[in-house]
């Protein structure tokens, strides 16, 4: 059989599709894009990009319900905007199956937080499987949907970045699709009113005693026996470090980390000496191992924050004095914007008027960092709208008239929208700036509701922004070219001064959006120039001092997007064809 | 045979991905388990990044930590600095000699370090090559990535035949010509 080198997530992608998936949805977040990137590819099923991950889960269970695999992918702050259906969907249960991949940030290397999905899971009453490698990921997908069809229920397949963004080898095998199962009417399952739920959330708490019972005998879950004096339970990537560090140790490997095989776990730990739970994020086997009577060592000897490491396990576990070199001291290199990024261009604007903004999630979130330090608040999708309402409600109108929300076209459509009809609906005054760049730009450019195409490439109705939020109800919408910082500070000025609800959509497409040509480069002049360094305020990564103090601006990384020109006044940089 | 562990670092949006994937594909040609480990997403943006390769009879973890790199190859000189004390203590850094200032350099929070290169050769077996200009003379700059590797390839025994080869199967169709040229400049530098 064929190996190929596959990413976790291409992995996952493969297995969905060899266990005959028919339909996914799924909403662009690091650690989980590249899953939809992958099975768009594959012949045979229908894979989109939705909204929002509440959507995709919805989309999800439909297919399901309609009797063909079907599933959804988000990264782990998903999972909360998805827990609506999530929650519900567990006492509901399957027609054909339905696997919500969930993919945790252990580390927080692209995220907001690091929550735990097994929290989440063990909240709703779902099974949650979680693979350590690449070909796990594949196997595992399949087995989900088995796991899934058996129990009657939504099943989630964990990963971690490290997982998703790791490559290793994978055994392909050929895609199976089993029969569509046939669709009968079910309202006692699938319309959960309170005397359907009812019964359901009894079946609920049976079928994750029998999943807990039968874990023994799943293959995924696995005693590795080896010397007793040192027994370790784990799961996910974190089963790599031990393998580097405690290769003789005895090891028990879950596959099925929710609900947690009981009688396997009791025999195991009676086996050995010493026990170790080594997990990444929450104590969430812990403990439970712990409730049950058993002594184990854990958090109190790892960490509850980032990820996990061989040398990790060597300190806290084996006590080696590692001789390792100080790492040096160097300047930190923190993510910024890109050269001609028109978010630059924008925050440049307000920082010169001295506006606060209420931020959201997307690559103009580092509008937070200096040298910009415009952006005031992230906390999740949507919230830089809701939570400017929140203020002004607070405060007044007069205070909101020194703050805009920051918004990009993809969050806006994302759950963006949903706030900003709260804004109309409850007569507020501010001014919301949606900073579009025609692509879901962090998350590495996929398509959205308002950019013309799917996740397919094909092409597609684009929600106009600027009439959207017309029909919202919104009096005030203009439209205004990022770049043309003259003209936004006038509508800044201008929108922010007035009492009601007012948005402004600057366009300019991202810069790294394939397809984008940049004819001209940015060329200084130094004999005009006088040193004042007001170019460099916005911080293009581009633009650096020559010794004698003047400007100079590597070539290839310009994008002659123009924004250092604006701001010299004494013309001391000229925009030439490239 | 013991695992390998290389390390590829620079700057968000230099091409450490690429390269790692033609290192992950040349320790597949030649049969070995391999796992490769990388950054998607912020730190994409700029930021520092670091990916890994390992590859050997079997691999178990896909990261490479402190004190197990058997080669560095740094796509810019502070980079190659901040991941140094992730080498074995023989072990080789391939640098391109190329200054990039980080924001907090350009805003003036700190001062970008002089001499690294010669700091580094001190405790390392070090390799720098001045990879942008090399690149440029082939006229297209974005290929300096491969003429680092190149020149890391001269470090690592698989045959220029096999190289080519994987390069041609991992980049992009239409610079498969360009990325081989670069590979060449830099196996002979």
């Amino acid at each position: 059989m064929e190996k190929k080198i596959m990413l976790g997530n291409e992995a996952i992608a493969r297995g969905a599709w060899e266990a005959g998936v028919k339909v996914s949805s799924a909403y662009p977040g690091t650690p989980s894009t590249e899953i939809s990137e992958s099975l768009v590819k594959y012949d045979g099923v229908y894979a989109e990009w939705a909204p929002n991950e509440k959507v995709a889960t919805e989309v999800a269970i439909g297919a399901c319900i309609s009797g063909v695999r079907s599933m959804c992918c988000m990264k782990h702050v998903g999972v909360n905007v998805a827990s609506d259906p999530l929650y519900t969907m567990s006492y509901g249960g399957v027609n054909g199956g339905m696997v919500l991949v969930a993919a945790d940030d252990p580390g927080l290397y692209s995220s907001q937080n690091e929550q735990d999905t097994r929290a989440v899971a063990r909240a709703a009453h779902v099974p949650v499987v979680e693979p350590s490698d690449s070909q796990e990921a594949k196997d595992f997908m399949k087995y989900a949907f088995e796991l899934s069809e058996k129990y009657d229920t939504p099943v989630i397949l964990r990963t971690t970045t490290r997982l998703s963004h790791s490559q290793g080898l994978v055994t392909l095998e050929d895609r199976v699709v089993p029969e569509d199962k046939p669709y009968e009417r079910n309202p006692a399952k699938f319309v959960m009113m309170p005397g359907n739920a009812k019964g359901r959330h009894i079946y609920v708490e049976k079928r994750e005693l029998a999943m807990a019972a039968d874990g023994a005998d799943m293959p995924i879950n696995r005693v590795e026996m080896g010397d007793t004096k040192i027994g370790v339970i784990t799961c996910g990537i974190e089963y790599q470090y031990v393998k580097e560090v405690l290769p003789s140790a005895s090891v028990l490997k879950l596959g099925l980390v929710n609900p947690l095989p009981k009688q396997m776990i009791l025999d195991f730990a009676a086996k050995v000496d010493e026990l170790y739970i080594v997990e990444e994020l929450d104590p969430i086997i812990e403990e439970q191992v712990r409730s049950w009577g058993i002594t184990c060592h854990g958090k109190e000897i790892f960490t509850v924050q980032g990820e996990y490491s061989a040398n990790m396990l060597r300190k806290a576990v084996l006590h080696e004095e590692l001789d390792l070199e100080t790492p040096a001291q160097v300047p930190a290199r923190p993510p910024i914007l890109c050269p001609g990024c028109p978010h630059r261009s924008v925050y440049t604007v307000l920082k010169k008027l001295g506006i606060h903004a209420a931020g959201d999630i997307g690559c103009y979130t580092l509008g937070a960092v200096a040298p910009l330090n415009v952006v005031d608040t992230t906390i999740c999708m949507g919230a830089s709208i809701s939570s400017l309402h929140g203020m002004e409600k607070a405060k007044g109108k007069d205070y909101v008239k020194k703050w805009v929300a920051v918004i990009g076209d993809s969050t806006f459509m994302h759950t963006g929208v949903n706030s900003l009809m709260n804004m109309v609906y409850n007569q507020a005054t501010g001014t919301v700036m949606i900073l579009d760049n025609s692509t879901t730009g962090m998350t590495g450019h996929q398509d959205h509701a308002a950019t013309g195409k799917m996740l397919n490439g094909e092409p597609t109705y684009a929600i106009n922004i600027y009439n959207l939020c017309k029909a919202i109800g919104v009096a005030n919408v203009v439209e205004v070219n990022a770049f043309d910082t003259v003209e936004l500070e006038r509508i800044v000025k201008e929108e922010t001064a007035r009492d009601g609800v007012s948005v402004i959509i600057t366009k300019s497409p991202c810069v790294l959006l394939k397809g984008n040509v940049f004819p001209n480069k940015c060329v200084p002049i130094p004999e005009k120039c006088k040193k004042c360094g007001m170019c460099l305020r916005p911080g293009c990564p581009a633009l650096t001092k020559n010794e004698d103090g003047t400007i100079a601006i590597d070539e290839t990384m310009c994008n002659g997007c123009g924004l250092c020109k604006q701001l010299c006044k004494f013309d001391a940089i000229q925009t030439e064809k490239k | 045979m013991e695992t390998k562990n290389i390390m590829i670092v620079g700057v968000g949006g230099q091409g450490t991905l690429l390269t790692s994937r033609i290192l992950g594909g040349i320790a597949l040609h030649a049969k070995y388990d391999v796992k490769l480990s990388e950054v998607h997403g912020m730190a994409q943006r700029g930021g520092s990044v670091v990916t890994y390769v390992r590859y050997g009879d079997k691999v178990a973890e896909p990261i490479v930590e402190e004190g197990q790199a058997d080669v560095l190859i740094a796509f810019e000189r502070l980079e190659a600095k901040r991941y140094a004390h992730f080498l074995k203590k023989d072990g080789v850094i391939v640098v391109n000699d190329q200054r990039m200032d980080p924001i907090t350099v350009v805003t003036g929070a700190a001062e970008y370090p002089e001499g690294i290169i010669e700091e580094l050769s001190e405790k390392y077996k070090v390799y720098s090559v001045d990879a942008m200009a090399e690149a440029k003379k082939l006229g297209n700059a974005k290929v300096f990535n491969i003429i680092v590797l190149g020149v890391a390839a001269q470090h690592m025994n698989y045959t220029k035949a096999d190289w080519l080869e994987v390069i041609e199967k991992t980049v992009p169709p239409k610079t498969i010509e360009i990325n081989k040229k670069a590979f060449e400049v830099g196996y002979n530098l």
